[in-house]
């Protein structure tokens, strides 16, 4: 039983880390925090479910369906909310603020759109077969969403520190100055940080549209929770911090709503986040945070 | 009157401060030189408060100081100055005084509500004495005007005014000079000396070693955060470490 | 004449009560980004607040005064537990804190039984009056009045503009931070008392993330130079919408669009003097085209 919460927890968390390790690297290299990141992730699923349903398309195509469009929104995002006010002399706040606009534009169009039902993917998009190791059951669909987040974030970390492209980003979120004084195009950095990142998100949509075997126009919120929570766990900005504080919520959500009682599931992750602000707010891993003078 | 004893500080692995150890004497302006990245500015941070110290302490007149908050540091009797200039652009130059001397306010909530005498006097008496400050440093003429408007020199001056609002005994002026002409430097070198003849103590970073060398009664050098020299600027200039370290590399002061 | 005001009055007094309560909400945030702080927990402050004025009024048989007293007082203990540990940090942290706040007060608003799940509160009696509204935003206008030219409100202003460079100065930055956001949440619970009083029904939906845009949107619309500009932002924004009912369920992009719109373009807010200069340029283009 209680191996078998774990197979589910690390399907959980493993998109939770999936749709964080963009949520944090935004932050990582723009130092903002994209509060649109959970409706990019609604319009990644909704992507790759029009993709599964109006086109037939098998699981890889949507999901590279969907990370393109949200990629595009990203890139879209970047153009009219944040770009715009990069120059110094906004307030901190206005990228923030930008970016709850923009996520409330995006939400409420495809409310017009889709309505507030629930949509599925086709029956049998991904076949319905249990394997089983050791006694615990493993579905067919746990293991695509586990194998497919794991492949694309050991993508990024292949692409952040090994291609010129990712250690020009690392280099940006070092210090995007330097960076700029190195002959690094700062503002392709961004652009193309906003949208690789959103892209994740959209996948991650669509493997939460799996999971749950549901998606809907509202399912930006919760996961804009969860990654919040996600980030702060594993420390603002910090790749691996995200996909540990992904996993550790997973586990968390998983064992709660599994020894305790499910209606506060959703309220799993802001305890969690409220206690490693009481206890240790730079993250797990995080050095301790200090004001610049 | 300050003592800073054996403070070390550093950022991941990096050790940015090493040991140093200085003292200023009351009444006396001490020059901090050292090429860029030496830690100069990190040591402002960690003596206003705005960073703890990995290791060391710094006492100030006979009080220990090390690790209060800033806010606690200011009511002490330590202010300071920023490199890159820090005023509250969007204020008037008198309120960005008044901020200054917030501390000085007694006058209570309830005071404010109703406006009691307390408060009406207090805000009064105040705004009398911002404007000798800002007159101080010869701004006084421009004091309703937003500081955003103001020269780059006058923010400087400025930013003076706004440390001296908060009655320090001691005032800690992080590069002044830096983006100034020669003709400006000289002349906030002056309004520096000035204020110091008022019984204020000061401590200063400059880059440019000319500039300090007029001025201050004792140099400390600083280098890859080790105090490599200390004394008066005739045994700073003569001494071979520092002109290895520093002039021979640095002329321009740039 | 006394027909047709009666008769408007009738239609619209629904309206004006809300146009100060919405005032109030959009004050209660005023004051947090007054110090440079975003609370996106201030429609979960006003939920508690209604809650505990209802429940007390309805439960307990609290005169309306204490209720609504207390339906201040529990929510601003609450953001002092959730401020001391966040506010020591840097804005960003208090933002995404109460972001998560406002969806756990929902949640256990729907699990709760005392509150009715998401049925909510049915029946409330209905005791908001108008004059207890000009009466209270009345008083929320004389302290910002009166802060605004004490060492308090120009600490605050100091904090939004640079927080550490005030710190130096001697201001006790997290002690205001953390105080600005207690009595953000004080206004919002009153609030929050004031209208479940006066709407009868009281649900969780009303207190999630939504209304907590809007309540930005209101401040960011109208401006946060003075407190004037969330007043006239929750006016425009009480008002519009009723314009825009013909929108249906793109109603709601409408208050994205002015929040970004307002955001590049009038980073001020309405109430501001860049309001007031395109104003003047826009009529002496006019003039000199004519
Ligand atoms: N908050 C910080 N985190 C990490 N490293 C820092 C931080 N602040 C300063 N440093 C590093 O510490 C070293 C000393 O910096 P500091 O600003 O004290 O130098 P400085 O002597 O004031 O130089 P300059 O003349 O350019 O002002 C530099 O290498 C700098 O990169
Ligand atoms: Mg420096």
């Amino acid at each position: 039983m209680f191996y078998q919460q774990l197979a589910n927890a690390l399907a959980l968390g493993a998109v939770y880390s999936l749709f964080a390790i963009g949520f944090t690297l935004i932050f990582g290299v723009m130092e903002i925090i994209t509060l649109a990141h959970g409706a990019v992730f609604m319009v990644g699923a909704f992507a790759g479910y029009t993709a599964a349903t109006k086109f037939g398309l098998g699981i890889i195509p949507c999901l590279i369906i969907s990370m393109a469009a949200s990629g595009f929104i990203g890139f879209v995002l970047d153009l009219v909310a944040i770009r715009p006010l990069r120059k110094k002399k906004f307030h901190h706040l206005a990228p923030m603020i930008a970016t709850i606009g923009c996520a409330t534009i995006i939400t409420s169009i495809y409310q017009g759109i889709f309505g507030a039902e629930a949509y599925r993917f086709p029956f049998d998009f991904v076949p319905n077969e249990n394997y089983e190791f050791r006694g615990i059951q493993l579905t067919q669909l746990q293991l695509t969403i586990i194998f497919t987040s794991f492949i694309l974030m050991i993508m990024m970390i292949f692409f952040l520190n090994k291609t010129k492209w990712g250690k020009a980003v690392r280099a940006v979120a070092e210090n995007s100055r330097t960076g700029a004084l190195l002959g690094i195009p700062v503002e392709r950095v961004y652009q193309f940080t906003m949208i690789i990142s959103s892209s994740f998100g959209g996948a991650a949509g669509v493997l939460t549209g799996l999971n749950f075997n549901t998606i809907h126009t509202f399912m930006g919120g919760p996961i804009l929770h969860r990654g919040i929570a996600v980030i702060i766990l594993g420390g603002m900005g910090d790749i691996r911090g995200a996909m540990a504080g992904g996993l550790i919520l997973g586990f968390a959500e998983v064992l709660s709503v599994a020894y305790i009682s499910s209606d506060f599931r959703d309220a799993v992750s802001f305890g969690l986040l409220f206690l490693i602000l009481l206890i240790r707010p730079s993250g797990i891993f995080g050095k301790k945070i200090e004001r610049k003078g | 009157m300050l003592r800073v004893e054996n403070i070390t500080r550093d950022f991941g692995g990096l050790r940015v401060l090493d040991d140093v150890i200085f003292e200023i004497e009351e009444g006396t302006i001490y020059g901090i030189i050292g090429p860029n990245g030496a830690g100069k500015t990190t040591l402002f941070n960690i003596i206003s408060g705005l960073l703890k110290p990995t290791g060391g302490r710094i006492i100030f007149n006979t009080i220990d100081i090390t690790g209060l908050k800033p806010h606690a540091i200011t009511a002490a009797g330590i202010s300071r100055t920023f490199q890159n200039i820090r005023i509250f652009k969007e204020m008037t130059l008198l309120e960005n005084v008044l901020v200054g001397m917030h501390r000085l306010f007694s006058y209570s909530a309830v005071s404010m509500l109703f406006e009691l005498k307390k408060k009406r006097r207090e805000e009064k008496e105040l705004r009398e004495k911002a404007y000798d400050i800002l007159s101080i440093v010869r701004l006084s003429e421009k004091a309703g005007l937003k500081a955003e408007s103001l020269s780059y020199g006058e923010q400087r001056k400025l930013e003076l005014a706004r440390a001296l609002a908060t009655e320090p005994k001691l005032i800690l002026v992080d590069e002044p000079a830096a983006g100034m002409n020669p003709a400006e430097t000289e002349e906030l070198m002056g309004e520096i000396v000035r204020i110091n003849s008022r019984k204020y103590t000061i401590c200063l970073i400059e880059h440019d070693m000319k500039v300090v060398m007029g001025i201050c009664r004792r140099i400390g050098v600083l280098n890859f955060g080790k105090f490599i020299a200390q004394g008066s600027p005739d045994e700073i200039k003569n001494n071979p470490l520092v002109i290895e370290a520093y002039l021979g590399r640095d002329e321009t002061g740039a | 004449m006394s027909d047709f005001l009666i008769s408007f009055w009738q239609t619209y007094n629904t309206l004006f009560y809300t146009i100060f309560i919405h005032g109030m909400l959009g004050l209660s945030i005023y004051l947090t980004l007054a110090c440079g702080l975003l609370s996106l927990g201030n429609a979960a402050f006003m939920g508690i607040g209604a809650y505990t004025s209802a429940l007390l009024t309805m439960k307990a048989g609290f005169p309306f005064g204490i209720s609504l007293i207390a339906g201040g007082i529990l929510p601003s203990m609450v953001a002092l537990a959730i401020g001391i540990p966040t506010l020591r940090l840097s804005g960003v942290y208090l933002a995404m804190a109460t972001l998560g706040f406002g969806e756990v007060v929902r949640v256990v608003l729907l699990n709760m039984e005392i509150t009715g799940g998401s049925m909510g509160i049915n029946g409330i009696p209905q005791k908001t009056e108008l004059w207890h509204l000009v009466l209270i935003m009345g008083i929320i206008i004389f302290f910002f009045i009166r802060l605004r030219d004490s060492k308090y409100g120009r600490a605050m202003e100091a904090i939004n503009e640079d927080e550490v460079a005030s710190s130096v100065m001697g201001i006790r930055t997290t002690y205001f931070k953390v105080w600005t956001f207690t009595a953000g949440a004080f206004i919002a619970g009153v609030a929050g008392g004031l209208n479940a009083h006066f709407t009868y029904f009281i649900s969780p939906r009303e207190y999630g993330f939504e209304p907590a845009v809007d309540i930005l949107t209101f401040a960011i619309l109208g401006g946060t130079k003075t407190f004037w500009g969330p007043i006239a932002g929750s006016a425009i924004l009480t008002v519009l919408p009723e314009m825009m009912r013909f929108m249906g369920p793109y109603r709601l992009a409408v208050n994205g669009i002015i929040l970004l719109l307002v955001v590049l373009y009038l980073p001020n807010g309405i109430v501001s003097r860049g309001t007031f200069i395109s104003l003047k340029k826009l009529f002496s283009e006019r003039k000199s085209n004519a």
